[in-house]
Parts: C-alpha cells; sequence; structure tokens
C-alpha cells in the first residue's frame, strides 16, 4: 500500500556508500546504525557470556577449583556490566533504530548524526572498562552495584566510571534521538494511539533513560569524588553515608531494570498478533500498563534495600508500592493470552521465543512478587532466589524477546528466510537448558545460599552442578544463533517476500525485503485497514 | 497482628504447598533442599509461611494462566483450521483480571504487613549483643544479658581451619570430607561460635567495621546487613538449642564466602555457667585482633 505509492520515486536515490569505512564509521543511516548495535550487543553478549561460563565452572563442584577468589568477583561484576550495559541495552536500541523510522513511517531517526556518535562511543566505554581486567590491580570487584565503602577499595574504579559516563552519554542521546523521531518524524494519519505497541514502549523507555541515567552518573561520580578528591558522600568517617548511595543507586536502578523489559514487552506485543492472526486484545490497556509500570518504577527503588535497616515505615510504603506493580505486569500477559484466544495460531521460531517468554517471563515476575513481601525477602535477599528471579526476568525475558525480535525482522533485514529447521533447534535447545541453569537456584536460594560466593558448602553441590551444566549447554547452544544468522545473512537462498509473514501488518511490512537503503523518503499514504493498531478504539 | 496470629490464618492455606516442599527445622542446609527452612525462632515461622503462601498462590495462578495458553495453543492452530476472530476488547474479563490481583495483593500484604511489624519490635529483649563485621570475620560482644550488663565478654569469630585449608586453590583437600560428627561444616564452621541462651529475646545490634557485610543465620528468619557509621537492630527467639549456621550475605570483598556465622543456643543454666567462664577469663584481658581495634564510629540509626 503506502511504499507502492510512493515506490518510484525511491528509484534513482543513491544506495549505501561503497567504501567500508565510510558505510559503517561515518554512517548516518538508521539501519546501518542499527545492524551496528546489534553486532556490538551479540559481541558483547559472547564477551559475557563466557564470563559467565567461567563462573559456572568455579561453581561446578564445591571447592576452589580454577581462579581466586578475588578473580571470581571480578567475573561477577563484570558478567554483569557487559550484559546489562553491552548486550541488552544497546540490543534494544538497534531494534528500535531499525525498526521504529520503518514503523511510524520516517525516512531516518531526527538527528542522524548524533546517532552516529552515540554508537561509536560504546566500543570505547567497552575496551575501557574490559581493559581493567589486564591491568595491574585487575578489574572492578564490588559488583555491578558498585556499593561504597567496598568498591572505593578497587583501583580500577576511575575507569569504569568514566566508562559508565560514556555509556550514560551514549545511552541519553539514543533516548532524546528516539523521542525526537517519535514525536516528530511519523507520517501523516499515524497518530500516536495507532503506533505500534514496540514504538510506545520505546517512547516510555527512552523517557526513563533520560531521567535515569544522569542519577547513575552522579552517583558514580560521587565514587570517584570520595575515592580521590577527599569528599565524604559515602564515608560515615567523615559524616556522610554509605546508605546514601544504595538510595541514589537505586533510584537510577530500578527503572534501569524496565528499560531492559519494556522495550520486551512492546516486541511480544507485535509477535503475538501477527502468528495468532489477529489483533492484540486491549491495545489501550496494554499502552497504559506500560506507563503505570513506568511510572511505578520511580517509587520502589528501595526493596533492593530491604535489608539496610529501613524504618518500619519506608519499608511498608516500599513492599505495597511495589506488589502494585504485578497488577499492570498481570493484565499485559492476560492481554497476551487473550490474544491468542480465538486466534489462528502458526509457531514460527519468532512465536516459540515470544511463547516462552510469555511463560517464563511470568515465573520471574512471580519470584519478583515473592520477593517483594518484606518478611519473606529478609531470608530471599543476597541469596541465589534472587539471582535465579532475575535472570528469569533478563534471560528469559529480555534476552528471549531480543532473539524473538531478531527472527522476526531478520528477513526484512537480510531479504532472506533464515533456516527454521535451525531457528526450532536453536529454540528448543535454548528454552530446555535455560530451565536447567536458573531453576535449581530458585532451590539453592530458599535452601540458603548466599549470591557472589566462589565456593559453598557441600549441601549445594547437587543443584549447582546440574545448574552449570545446563549452563554450559545454553552457552553452547547460542552458537547456533550465530550461525543462524549469518546463514540467513549471506547464503540463504530464500528469499523472503516484502510481508514475510502472513498476519504481519504495519509499515515496516510494506517495503521490501531487504529494506532498501534509504526508505519513506516521501511519507507513506497510511490506510488504517492496514495497520495493526489503525481502527483501535478500546 | 502477631505472628501467631499469622500462623492461624496461614493453616488452611498452607496445605498448598507441594508436598515435596515441607520441610523440618533445619540447622544447617540439606543436600537436595527444596524450600525455605522453618527456622527456629519464634518469628522465622513468618518468612516461612509467607514464603509457602505466596509460592501457593503463584502456582495456582500460573496454572491457570499456563493453562489457558496451552488450551489456546492447541485449540487455536491455524493447522486445526481455525479461522481467526476479530475481537479485541472486553471491558468485563478486564475489569475482573484486575480486580482479583488487586484483592490477592492485599491479603499478602495483609499478612506481610503483620510478620514486618512484629520483626521490628526490638523492645522488651532480655539480652544484647554486639556484632560487627569486618573483612573477614565477626566481632561479638556481649553488652547486658537479664538486665545485667556484661564486661569484656567478646571475641573474634573467624571461618575454622579445617575449612580454611580445604578452600585454598589447589588445595587437592576434599570439602566433602570437612565435618563435624555427621554434619558437613565446610565453609559453614567457625573458630569460636556465637553463644546465647534458648528462650530469650536477644537483641542484635549491628554495625561494621570497614566495608557493608550481612548478618544472615537462616533459622532466625532474618539478615540485616552491617554497614560502617550506622547500628541496626533486629531480634531473635530461639525455641531450641542446638547449632544454627549462617554466612555473610553481602559482598564484602574477597573472602565474602569464607565468614561464615555460627550461633550455639544452649539452655539458659548452660549458657549461665558458659557466660560465668568468659567473665572469668576476661579478668586476664585476651588481646583484641588489630582489627579490632578499627573504631566504627557511632552514629545513631537513621529514622
Amino acid at each position: 500500500m503506502s511504499y507502492a505509492a510512493t515506490h518510484d520515486q525511491h528509484d534513482d536515490h543513491h544506495g549505501a556508500p561503497k567504501s567500508f569505512f565510510q558505510r559503517w564509521c561515518m554512517s548516518t543511516n538508521h539501519k546501518d546504525i542499527g545492524t551496528l548495535y546489534l553486532i556490538f550487543s551479540l559481541t558483547m553478549f559472547f564477551i559475557g557470556g563466557s564470563f559467565a561460563m567461567l563462573i559456572r565452572a568455579e561453581l561446578f563442584k564445591p571447592g576452589m577449583q580454577l581462579m581466586q577468589p578475588y578473580f571470581f568477583n571480578q567475573l561477577t561484576t563484570m558478567h554483569a556490566l557487559v550484559m546489562i550495559f553491552g548486550a541488552i541495552m544497546p540490543a534494544f536500541v538497534g531494534l528500535g533504530n531499525w525498526m521504529i523510522p520503518l514503523m511510524v513511517g520516517a525516512p531516518d531517526m531526527a538527528l542522524p548524526r548524533m546517532n552516529n556518535l552515540s554508537f561509536w562511543i560504546l566500543p570505547f566505554a567497552f575496551l575501557l572498562m574490559l581493559s581493567t581486567l589486564f591491568l595491574p590491580g585487575g578489574g572492578p570487584a564490588g559488583g555491578w552495584t558498585m556499593y561504597p565503602p567496598l568498591s572505593l577499595q578497587s583501583d580500577s574504579l576511575a575507569y569504569v566510571v568514566f566508562a559508565i559516563h560514556l555509556m550514560g552519554i551514549s545511552s541519553i542521546m539514543g533516548a532524546i534521538n528516539i523521542i525526537a523521531t517519535i514525536l516528530n518524524m511519523r507520517a501523516p494519519g499515524m497518530d500516536l494511539l495507532k503506533m505500534p505497541v514496540f514504538v510506545w514502549s520505546w517512547l516510555i523507555t527512552a523517557f526513563l533513560l533520560i531521567a535515569v541515567m544522569p542519577v547513575l552518573a552522579g552517583a558514580v561520580t560521587m565514587l570517584l569524588t570520595d575515592k580521590y578528591f577527599g569528599t565524604n558522600f559515602f564515608n560515615p568517617g567523615g559524616g556522610g553515608d554509605p546508605v546514601l548511595y544504595q538510595h541514589i543507586f537505586w533510584f537510577f536502578g530500578h527503572p534501569e531494570v524496565y528499560i531492559m523489559i519494556l522495550p520486551a514487552f512492546g516486541i511480544i506485543s507485535e509477535i503475538v498478533p501477527t502468528f495468532a492472526r489477529k489483533p492484540i486484545f486491549g491495545y489501550k490497556a496494554m499502552v497504559f500498563a506500560i506507563a503505570c509500570i513506568a511510572f511505578l518504577s520511580f517509587i520502589v527503588w528501595a526493596h533492593h534495600m530491604f535489608a539496610v535497616g529501613l524504618p518500619l515505615g519506608a519499608e511498608i510504603f516500599f513492599m505495597y508500592a511495589t506488589m502494585l506493580i504485578s497488577v499492570p505486569t498481570g493484565v499485559k500477559v492476560f492481554n497476551w493470552v487473550a490474544t491468542m484466544w480465538g486466534g489462528s495460531m502458526t509457531f514460527e521460531t519468532p512465536m516459540l521465543f515470544a511463547l516462552a517468554f510469555i511463560i517464563l517471563f511470568t515465573i520471574g515476575g512471580f519470584s519478583g512478587l515473592m520477593l517483594a513481601l518484606v518478611p519473606a525477602d529478609f531470608q530471599y535477599h543476597d541469596t541465589y532466589f534472587v539471582v535465579a528471579h532475575f535472570h528469569y526476568v533478563l534471560v528469559t525475558g529480555a534476552l528471549f524477546a531480543i532473539i524473538a525480535a531478531a527472527y522476526y525482522w531478520l528477513p526484512k533485514w537480510t531479504g532472506n528466510m533464515y533456516s527454521e529447521f535451525w531457528g526450532k533447534v536453536h529454540f528448543w535447545n535454548s528454552v530446555i537448558w535455560v530451565n536447567v541453569l536458573f531453576f535449581p537456584q530458585h532451590f539453592l536460594g530458599l535452601a540458603g545460599m548466599p549470591r557472589r560466593i566462589p565456593d559453598y558448602n557441600v549441601a549445594f553441590a547437587n543443584f549447582n552442578m546440574i545448574s552449570s551444566i545446563g549452563g554450559f549447554l545454553f552457552g553452547a547452544t547460542q552458537l547456533i544463533f550465530v550461525g543462524v544468522v549469518i546463514h540467513c545473512a549471506f547464503f540463504s537462498k530464500k528469499k523472503a517476500t516484502d510481508r514475510v509473514w502472513e498476519g504481519a501488518k504495519g509499515l515496516e511490512w510494506t517495503v521490501p525485503s531487504p529494506a532498501p537503503h534509504h526508505t519513506f523518503e516521501v511519507p507513506p499514504v497510511i490506510n488504517d485497514d492496514e495497520l495493526a493498531h489503525g481502527h483501535v478504539n478500546d | 497482628m502477631t505472628s501467631g496470629g499469622i500462623r492461624r490464618s496461614f493453616t488452611a492455606a498452607a496445605a498448598l504447598a507441594l508436598a515435596s516442599f515441607g520441610s523440618v527445622a533445619l540447622a544447617a542446609p540439606g543436600p537436595w533442599q527444596l524450600n525455605m527452612a522453618r527456622g527456629a525462632s519464634t518469628w522465622s515461622q513468618v518468612p516461612y509461611h509467607l514464603n509457602n503462601i505466596a509460592l501457593g498462590v503463584c502456582t495456582v495462578i500460573g496454572v491457570l494462566v499456563f493453562g489457558a495458553m496451552f488450551v489456546a495453543m492447541f485449540r487455536f492452530r491455524k493447522s486445526r483450521g481455525a479461522v481467526a476472530e476479530k475481537w479485541s476488547h472486553n471491558t468485563t474479563v478486564e475489569v475482573i483480571w484486575t480486580t482479583i490481583p488487586v484483592l490477592i495483593l492485599i491479603t499478602l500484604a495483609y499478612l506481610a504487613t503483620g510478620g514486618l511489624t512484629s520483626w521490628a519490635d526490638t523492645t522488651g529483649s532480655q539480652m544484647t549483643v554486639k556484632v560487627t563485621g569486618y573483612q573477614w570475620k565477626w566481632r561479638y560482644d556481649y553488652v547486658d544479658y537479664m538486665g545485667k550488663s556484661i564486661d569484656k565478654v567478646g571475641f573474634m569469630s573467624k571461618l575454622d581451619s579445617q575449612s580454611d585449608q580445604t578452600r585454598q586453590l589447589g588445595s587437592g583437600l576434599d570439602p566433602f570430607a570437612v565435618k563435624v560428627g555427621d554434619e558437613s561444616t565446610y565453609l559453614l564452621n567457625v573458630d569460636k561460635p556465637l553463644v546465647v541462651p534458648v528462650d530469650t529475646k536477644i537483641r542484635f545490634v549491628i554495625t561494621s567495621g570497614d566495608v557493608i557485610h550481612s548478618w544472615w543465620v537462616p533459622a532466625t528468619g532474618w539478615k540485616i546487613d552491617a554497614i560502617p557509621g550506622i547500628i541496626n537492630a533486629a531480634w531473635a527467639n530461639f525455641t531450641a538449642p542446638g547449632t544454627y549456621r549462617g554466612q555473610c550475605a553481602e559482598l564484602c570483598g574477597q573472602d565474602h564466602g569464607f565468614m561464615p556465622i555460627v550461633v550455639v543456643v544452649k539452655s539458659k543454666a548452660d549458657f549461665a555457667k558458659w557466660l560465668a567462664e568468659q567473665e572469668a577469663h576476661s579478668a586476664a584481658p585476651a588481646a583484641a585482633p588489630q582489627t579490632a581495634q578499627v573504631a566504627a564510629p557511632a552514629v545513631a540509626k537513621q529514622g
């Protein structure tokens, strides 16, 4: 429809620059920058994953086998920092870069040069951070949360703080770009309440990013001045307070965890209707639920701190606010199930990952609800129960959604179909081993195994060994994904159609596959029937 | 609401917990242990029952939601000839599935609030022990017992030497061989345990001399952070004599995994005897280890 109407005007347009350097390093094209983000994210996923493999290898059986405890602490710290800031967040920014302009009918991002800068900061930030592993004194070892006074004992603090500043600048610029694109660059007729849920989820996420990344920058800067410039923000000997850092950090940290899950909600809300061939149930409720969750994320930060000795009133307030989040989150899960109900479902790989997301993310939500109950949290806090909880929401939540999105849009990006057989092999291995990996960690936590320990009592041996076996196989399974992507991009003989999926709706499916270097240079004519949410009155 | 009240209201719903999740009072974690232990203090029942209730609620909701999903996946597949319907909205069901979770949450919040309130009440304690965390050991100072202040009874408590030798990289020693009697105590034993009396409301005041630690004995039902410059308070009343083991629960540096906690609960008579011995010893003051002299500035707890 819309693309056909304007198609001939693209014919005389230039394609991608021929020179490798010009095309990739100097790019201002949202698709190329999106690709760069996604490749960067996949690289970081394997670096962070290799840290996880070493952690699981050390924890394979009781006794110290492979490394000194301090190096183990560096691994857990770096695993988290790399996965959060290097793998999950850039993957969502990459997906947003690629898809938001295509979904709202814009020719590119609103600020293309800033887009280039916000990507190219990242490799340098991570080089700086990862280089600390090879410096005398080693990398950061105080946990990704960097609680003082412990984090102040680290020699690499300044490197990490500077790297975090760079990542923060990158995230803020990315967020500004996404907001400007969504608010200013929509094609005429693409009303806010006709936008795909994925675009909505990114709009809200971008506001969260702008709100909290400066808070993190402030917190780590105070660490820096406490260590090197004689301030006493967090030093009780000088009238400071270590708990103040935790309040500031988690005021960033809790919205941050929703930054990592709201775009995933958006992705699932695109995929489920496509493969159920039925419009999403309760579009407005879905958008409203995301906004609710975003708001609540600002008033629940102290649920990470139930054991620091908060006053009773504060513990009660943060418990109630936290429990409240399960209402909008529940609405989202129910709506996805209602979208499937009465549909006509097929189960291609993106749909399989989306269904696994719904079930396994919900399990992570259940343990989240249990963690919200303060008296129970006094037992769960800082145990493997928490580790299991946040890996269910981040691995089978955020990561599964990213993988689902990659399978869903890969044909549009490359013009070729991926191998459905190998996609399914990847899916079934992932979904089985990830549960072998993380489910027993609930038991370990409940039985009393603290997190972030390199060695443990022999009572924890059985489940740790099972968890490690699951971990190695889950890690190895992800190599299949790389194979599928490379095959799809370069070797697949099966050409993708423009629409790719029978039930797919929305502007991104009106452009050819692969999407040409420039799209929508003339705004498309919007036909409400062809939008996923063109006639939404709910 | 008292913890006894919680226990009563939980009795019916406790049946929801799966049989395999049933638990006995464990002093230390057991192999293949699936659920939280009941603990051994008057208050430790609260998290235990709350955990079981919440788990039961989540299991029921999970069975319903995932059940509906699986029914949808089998009934509404294209390969079975399902034709997609057009509807995308139903106000009635949306109101229902927003209201029911709210009601469940109110119930859970009510139970949790009662339990939390009883936890926060440290008044009426018959004994006070000061706990100080250090990298990487604990110090215990006995402050008062039965209204009488105690002088100079205090000691450091660190990982036992057998665990310490075994845990060294490349030690070649078997962690399964670290035992006290029949109990495997690898990384869960100390040179000198904290000794307290049974059936006594003990107030713990907890702080740290360097970085943040967290004092956690699962049998008490709680953990609380040991923070430099801040003194936190919590209480426990052990219901049975025994040896209860725990660990530091806040990352505190390289040996965070190697600073266990052992509490030996004795009968009141045995404890009185033990305390008298300690007081006699302290007449000739034991040299405190170097680190113990790092003074924690005593700033009043916030709030």
